[in-house]
């Protein structure tokens, strides 16, 4: 069974959103989703200062398996991505939720959160596919 | 619900994770691809190709039969046991299928692939008229393959257990590549898919789980056909649907070696058409395959266009390497091109040629 932490939000392309007290989120990929993906070999992540809108295909995640666009679940200005993962992209296999994380951006609306799934939700949806 | 291996159950205690072949339900990995891949290259692992088709072929005309049905022509195995890979071509000198054949105590026996196995069996049986010889399918039997540098004394350790299989393992530490022997109703030979060195097995499925779980408690790990993929294609082998099938001329798919032309009145099935495609390849009009290697970052895969010098050509296998670090791939591609750029999800990057063979006995082999 994979994890689904119960403080995050999720979009049904299975990306994992985590807002902090200062509109700040980070975004990554669900377990369900690197277990999906396989072994992750490459990983190419967008610039910082670029405007993003949810739903644009942000970064590429290349598995053993596939290459799989990943969308932005929210829209915002990217602060920071994860450089690490350039050279250890099988930390997004290791832990997902921790140092897998792809990129940080500033919300510009955080309504678009009500638009993800809780964890409960997204169980269900993983489930239904 | 596909078919199931003997070791079904087996692969799902192991934690596999299943997926369809070909109608079968057969495990991808057991967890991460690239640890098996890399069990393989510096231990052992043991893969079950159980869903793979045995043929038995006995009678007077077997040897006869078979040199009609190859392009590889089963008389130069001179004892037996001994192993040749040929490809099976049809009329127009494209390949049905690759294979490879045994020299038995009773004639010969070829395994062929899973996914082909219908049109194959089709293919031997009208073709074996007016010949004396019986073609017995083997559904009963498992196929293990245990490849990696300590693969075949973690066998032999196995073997040696108690009086369990009718096995002399003297027998085995003598096999030269590309040979086997019979101990009772086992058959244990050097042949495989991976470039490294190791046996496949093919007994009776009643024994197999037995053997599977004393083969694990012996340090093999089991590997998916995930790494299966990764392995072979390290190691320049092609895999059929993929690098070759019906419309491919083995000449266009590196397998120039693996056509006996000697003797010349050797009347094989589709001589006539490989003749042709040997003068197109002297004309320069046979398109070829290659070793294509991206020391950047980004994966070659199947399918993707290769942009030439001289002209376009395609993506067949293609894969992460996880020896290498960095993508490989095979592609057929017009001859005497000297610079190709790959189109990988529409951006164009460029890829080096090289022999297609990458990696044997754990090392990079290309220059």
């Amino acid at each position: 069974m994979s994890t689904v932490p119960d403080n995050l939000r999720y979009a049904s392309t299975h990306e994992w959103v985590q807002v902090d007290d200062d509109g700040i989120a980070t975004i990554g990929i669900s377990d369900h989703a690197q277990n999906a993906l396989g072994d992750i070999v490459f990983i190419e992540l967008p610039e910082a200062g670029a405007m993003v809108n949810s739903k644009d295909e942000v970064a590429v995640v290349e598995s053993v398996k596939a290459a799989s666009d990943i969308y932005s679940p929210v829209s915002g200005e990217i602060l920071e991505v994860n450089e690490a993962l350039l050279d250890a992209a099988e930390t997004i296999n290791l832990a997902p939720y921790v140092g897998g994380w792809f990129y940080k951006l500033k919300l510009i609306d955080a309504s678009e959160l009500d638009k993800l799934m809780d964890a409960d939700a997204y169980v269900e949806h993983c489930d239904a596919e | 619900m596909g078919q199931h291996t003997p070791l079904y159950q087996k692969h799902l205690d192991a934690g596999a994770k299943m997926v369809d072949f070909a109608g079968w339900d057969m495990p991808i990995n057991y967890g991460s691809q690239i640890e098996e891949h890399q069990r393989v290259r510096s231990t052992a692992g043991v893969f079950d190709v159980s869903h793979m088709t045995v043929v038995d072929i006995s009678g007077d005309d077997a040897k006869a039969y078979l040199r009609k049905l190859l392009a590889n022509d089963v008389d130069k195995l001179d004892a037996e046991g001994r192993a040749l890979y040929s490809a099976m071509l049809n009329e127009n000198g494209g390949v049905i299928d690759d294979l490879i054949v045994y020299r038995m105590s009773f004639g010969y026996r070829i395994v062929v692939n899973c996914a082909t196995r219908t049109k194959d069996l089709a293919w031997m049986n009208s073709h074996s008229t007016g010949f004396d010889v019986a073609l017995v399918e083997k559904p009963g039997l498992a196929i293990l393959a245990v490849h990696g540098p300590q693969s075949r004394e973690k066998v032999c350790v196995v073997l040696d257990q108690g009086q369990l299989y009718p096995v002399k393992t003297a027998a085995i530490k003598l096999l030269a590549n590309f040979s086997g022997v019979e101990l009772g109703n086992w058959f244990i030979a050097r042949t495989g898919y991976t470039g490294e060195k190791g046996l496949e097995l093919i007994f009776p499925e009643k024994e197999a789980p037995a053997f599977w779980d004393k083969l694990l408690a012996a340090g093999v790990h089991p590997i998916g056909l995930g790494a299966r993929d990764s392995l072979r294609l390290e190691a320049g082998m092609n895999l059929y649907g993929h690098d070759m099938d019906e419309e491919i001329s083995p000449l266009a798919a590196n397998m120039e070696q693996t056509i006996a032309w000697q003797p010349e009145d050797r009347d094989f099935i589709g001589r006539s058409a490989a003749v042709r495609h040997r003068a197109e390849q002297a004309a320069g009009s046979m398109p070829r395959l290659v070793g294509l290697v991206l020391e950047q970052r980004g994966v070659l895969r199947e399918g993707q266009r290769i942009l030439c010098d001289n002209g376009e050509g395609i993506i067949t296998s293609g894969g992460f390497s996880p020896t290498l670090k960095h993508s490989i791939a095979l592609a057929r591609i017009p001859v005497n091109s000297h610079s190709c750029q790959a189109d990988i999800r529409g951006r164009l990057t460029p890829v080096r040629i090289v022999k297609p063979n990458f990696v044997r006995f754990g090392k990079k082999v290309f220059e």
